[in-house]
């Protein structure tokens, strides 16, 4: 069942003519998770941004965006807050800038319970607990009375994790969740969000500029490219027989573990001629 | 027997925050070969940051003794560690805040040449031919010194911080996650130009990075770091291989790999 459907989908900003997005299509099943890989620049985080409805009040959007056949393209606020944070949610780059650093974590994670649930605070309470034990907190008391700064990275996105969740979202998005963290904080939360993701059946947008990571976590990836999609597949297809002479050159470059220390790394540009 | 280019005994920094005392760095000893490449990795908090910011005498430690070729540099007053600034160069993590927005590129690399510390240890020479030079060996176009850093991408602005530590003609360079701000498909192109520079100028290079992979392609001597202090260190292809911690061997493990099917 298809849970999301984008249709030529187009996003520029202000008077620009260059448009971030051009007329992408792709779609999700419910529970399928769906890598976007692709440089800075290349449009991931706007089309993620254009899904939850989060795009500033300069962009001009065109094409279709359906979640649920609902239709975001034109929604207006109160109908897309409705949405947000209930059906879709999404997890932040910047654990530090998504969280609020004068409330308390517990507070933040049961203010999404609160506004779609209507939850009674003493009630959300042991929800926000409960969930915070889920992401993998030890000791998810103490956690939900602190406050931002007095936890650590891992901590830190283990709650916007447990945010983006309570409410057993269809489709969750992910835009570089893990690109802050240290290595082994990072393999530790790509594990928990595989177990919470699974646990939950929720679809996922997991937008990486790390193919590895990608790998680890989604069945599909799309491969973003100048506001384009230029090229889509499984994971092991991707990656196996990469078939864009861009994609060749990303998975060329990151297979940095294959490569004899100090000889040359092959570039995108060995494979890709780039737009002047 | 020639100097090692570093040696540093017991090298120990403590800071305050607020009432607490943190221990950055633990009584660390360390001995660098020239032409070597020492890569020191962990995770944050771990304190590499911290050494190479006392090694580059950036910041002054709390106990410890450090050595440049065989001068002692604790304790030396900034007006006598010209000789340390000339022959050793920085380049940062995020090209964004390491260089300043204000100033033309050409301004910016050429800067240390105008360091009153720096310019007594250097041969007096021209300093536009000396740009031309480097702007070539970074392969960043002649007209680039007239532009604003704002002007370049990513790639192309660690570029012109690689650029400017060349400048001055240094005998060691110390690269703080040189590649971690960076796109996948720009970090090749990066890691190529230091491997390039460190081989055709013959110079020692500290990496340090949470990125073992990065790592293990540039250096050929690895420090791992926990706490403060060395957990393990050897040759590169020897610890990656056959890691004797257990920590060491988690930090491995935890590398992302592409992992198909």
């Amino acid at each position: 069942m298809t849970l999301l459907d984008v249709r030529d989908l187009s996003v520029s900003f202000g008077r620009s003519r260059t448009p971030a997005v051009r007329g992408i299509s792709f779609d999700l099943a419910a529970g399928e998770r769906l890598g976007v890989i692709g440089e800075s620049g290349s449009g991931k985080t706007v089309t993620a941004l254009a899904v939850m409805g989060l795009l500033p009040e300069n962009a001009t959007v065109t094409g279709s965006i359906s979640l649920n056949a609902t239709e975001i393209v034109g929604l207006d606020e109160v109908g897309m807050a409705r949405l947000r944070g209930d059906v879709i949610s999404m997890v932040f780059q910047e654990p530090m800038t998504a969280l609020d650093p004068t409330m308390r974590v517990g507070r933040q994670v049961a203010e999404v319970l609160r506004l779609h649930q209507g939850a009674e605070p003493g009630a959300a309470r042991e929800r926000v607990v409960s969930m915070l034990g889920e992401v993998g907190l030890t000791d998810p008391q103490r956690v939900a009375d602190a406050f931002p700064h007095q936890l650590s990275g891992g901590q830190r996105q283990r709650v916007i994790m447990a945010m983006a969740l309570i409410n057993s979202p269809d489709l969750v998005i992910c835009d570089e969740p893990t690109t802050a963290l240290d290595v082994t904080v990072q393999a530790r939360v790509l594990e928990k969000l595989d177990e919470v993701l699974t646990a939950s059946a929720a679809a996922c947008l997991f937008i990486s500029h790390d193919l590895a990571v990608v790998s680890q976590v989604c069945h599909n990836v799309l491969v973003m490219l100048d506001g384009e999609i230029v090229e889509q597949g499984t994971v092991a297809d991707l990656f196996n027989r990469p078939q864009h002479p861009y994609t060749r050159g990303l998975v060329a470059t990151a297979r940095l573990d294959q490569i004899e220390p100090g000889e040359r790394l092959p570039t995108v540009e060995d494979f890709h001629a780039r737009r002047p | 027997m020639t100097e090692p280019v570093f040696r540093a005994e017991g090298l120990t920094r403590r800071y305050r925050n607020g009432g607490a005392e943190v221990v950055a760095l633990d009584s660390v000893d360390l001995t660098l070969d020239r032409g070597r490449r020492l890569g020191i990795v962990g995770e944050s908090g771990s304190g590499k940051s911290t050494l190479v910011r006392l090694l580059a005498g950036l910041d002054r430690p709390t106990a410890g003794r450090i050595w440049f070729e065989g001068t002692e540099i604790t304790g030396l007053p900034e007006r006598r560690l010209g000789f340390l600034r000339a022959a050793v160069q920085m380049v940062f993590q995020d090209p964004r805040s390491s260089l300043n927005p204000r100033m033309k590129v050409g301004d910016i690399i050429t800067e240390p040449l105008r360091s009153r510390l720096v310019r007594k240890e250097l041969a007096d020479g021209d300093h536009r031919a000396r740009l031309a030079e480097v702007l070539a060996e970074v392969d960043l176009p002649a007209d680039s010194a007239d532009r604003y850093p704002h002007e370049f991408s990513g790639g192309q602005r660690q570029r012109i911080a690689i650029a400017r530590a060349l400048a001055p003609r240094p005998d060691v360079l110390i690269a703080d996650e040189p590649v971690s701000a960076l796109d996948v498909s720009v970090r090749a192109q990066v890691l190529n130009l230091l491997t390039d520079l460190v081989r055709s100028r013959g110079l020692t290079l500290i990496v340090v990075s949470h990125d073992l992979l990065v790592v293990r392609h540039l250096c050929d001597q690895l420090a791992v770091m926990r706490g403060g202090r060395i957990v393990e260190a050897g040759a590169t292809g020897a610890v990656y291989s056959q890691p004797r911690q257990e920590y060491t061997r988690a930090l491995l493990a935890a590398i992302p790999r592409i992992k198909v099917g």
